[in-house]
């Protein structure tokens, strides 16, 4: 899946989620920062990541997504 | 070869009554931000926590226990004589030895029942609800007193605002009875014991720590499985659910669970965690007397209750409410 299918697709979630509007969810946005998603929101994200992508996304790694653009890469880097 | 007897018990159990106790001192979000560094829309928008309950050194864990199991017998119809077994639910109890449930049943005047304590974290009143009725239809009991009662302060540092903010105080109480027809449905019990650091007062140490994140990642993911084998169990399914109780942990997990069970519009869903905090064990009898207090729920209604929590523990039923 290449970086933009993932991207849109993280939108999906991150507005279903969270409520943030697609056209915000660009990689250089931080989630606690930019966009209001705090540390409890990121672990639905990784559930959702995980039923849409088939990545899995621990809790200790989930620390280091700090950027859309690290969640992007993250999922990009350990897709089947 | 000798045969053991075993008694006739009866075809189902049901609840016949609730009852509750607060503690009188309201905590509010705005009081506890005046000593820590924490605020009222922070804590709203993470738990969902508007106030709670701290118990005064009076209101013991005994006292509370008392007050509410009076309430549940005097809702009940029934003679404190009529009861002859007694649980306790609490994580927080004053002392190791002895438990407290013999000394609560002593001073609600019921005479010499089965009497103990059980420890299964913020499932413990449900654990304790499914051995009940297993014991009513046993023949073991015939009226069972099921309390969850929690001093969650006593075990919580007060100035660590992870868990100040979250962890309170109160008792809730049902009365249990036979029934010919089943009105509290199979329980449904389990534990993820390698997760048992994960919410714990560590040896050592004052006051309670809590993996939040993994915490909240179990309770939203893995038991949504458990409610709906509750559900399958007692023959029901998510229409036929009028009341959602859940243990009042953090507001976001009931409102996640909530969606992920597909419950129609109409059921009500437990929120007393907005004004009574956590309260571990006490905190689904606390949470089934407030919708009855308020008629948000009414007689006869289908209520598919859970506990979980710190072990890590779980158990869930369907039951009707009196």
């Amino acid at each position: 899946m290449s970086r933009e299918d993932i991207q849109t697709g993280l939108a999906e979630i991150l507005e279903e989620v969270a409520g943030v509007t697609p056209a915000d969810a660009t990689p250089e946005k931080s989630f606690t920062d930019d966009l209001d998603v705090d540390s409890l929101s990121m672990v639905e994200i990784a559930t959702a990541v995980e039923d849409k992508f088939g990545v899995a996304i621990p809790d200790d790694e989930l620390g280091n997504i700090k950027t859309v653009g690290d969640a992007i890469s993250f999922i990009e880097k350990n897709q089947g | 070869m000798t045969t053991i007897q075993l008694p006739t018990g009866s075809n189902g159990a049901r609840i016949l009554g609730f009852g509750a106790y607060r503690p009188r001192r309201r905590v509010t979000n705005d009081e506890l931000a005046q000593t820590m560094d924490t605020n009222d829309e922070w804590i709203q928008a993470r738990v969902g926590i508007a106030e709670r309950r701290w118990a005064a050194p009076d209101e013991t864990l005994v006292e509370m226990s008392v007050a509410a199991g009076g309430k549940a017998l005097a809702a009940s119809g029934l003679d404190a004589s009529d009861i002859d077994l007694v649980l306790l639910a609490t994580t927080s109890p004053p002392t190791a030895i002895p438990g407290i449930a013999p000394q609560v049943a002593h001073q609600l005047g019921i005479p010499r029942p089965g009497a103990f304590d059980l420890n299964a974290g913020c499932a413990g009143w449900c654990y304790a609800l499914g051995s009940a009725a297993d014991s009513i239809r046993s023949g073991s009991a015939r009226n069972v007193l099921v309390v969850g009662g929690e001093r969650l302060t006593d075990y919580t540092n007060l100035d660590d605002r992870g868990t100040a903010v979250i962890f309170a105080d109160g008792a809730g109480a049902a009365v249990l009875g036979p029934s010919d027809e089943p009105r509290i449905g199979p329980v449904v019990w389990g534990s993820d014991g390698d997760l048992h650091e994960a919410i714990a007062v560590p040896l050592g140490e004052q006051g309670m720590s809590m993996a939040g994140q993994a915490v909240y990642r179990w309770a939203t993911t893995k038991l949504t499985a458990t409610l709906e084998e509750a559900m399958r169990r007692a023959g029901v399914g998510p229409d036929d659910i009028d009341v959602f109780a859940p243990h009042q942990a953090n507001l976001r997990i009931i409102e996640l669970m909530a969606k992920r069970l597909k419950l129609p519009e109409r059921t009500v869903i437990a929120r007393d965690i907005v004004r009574s905090g956590n309260t571990s064990a006490a905190s689904v009898p606390l949470a089934l007397s407030a919708l009855q207090e308020s008629g948000e729920s009414k007689s006869g209604d289908v209520a598919l209750l859970l506990g979980y929590g710190a072990g890590l523990t779980f158990a869930g039923q369907v039951v009707v409410l009196p």
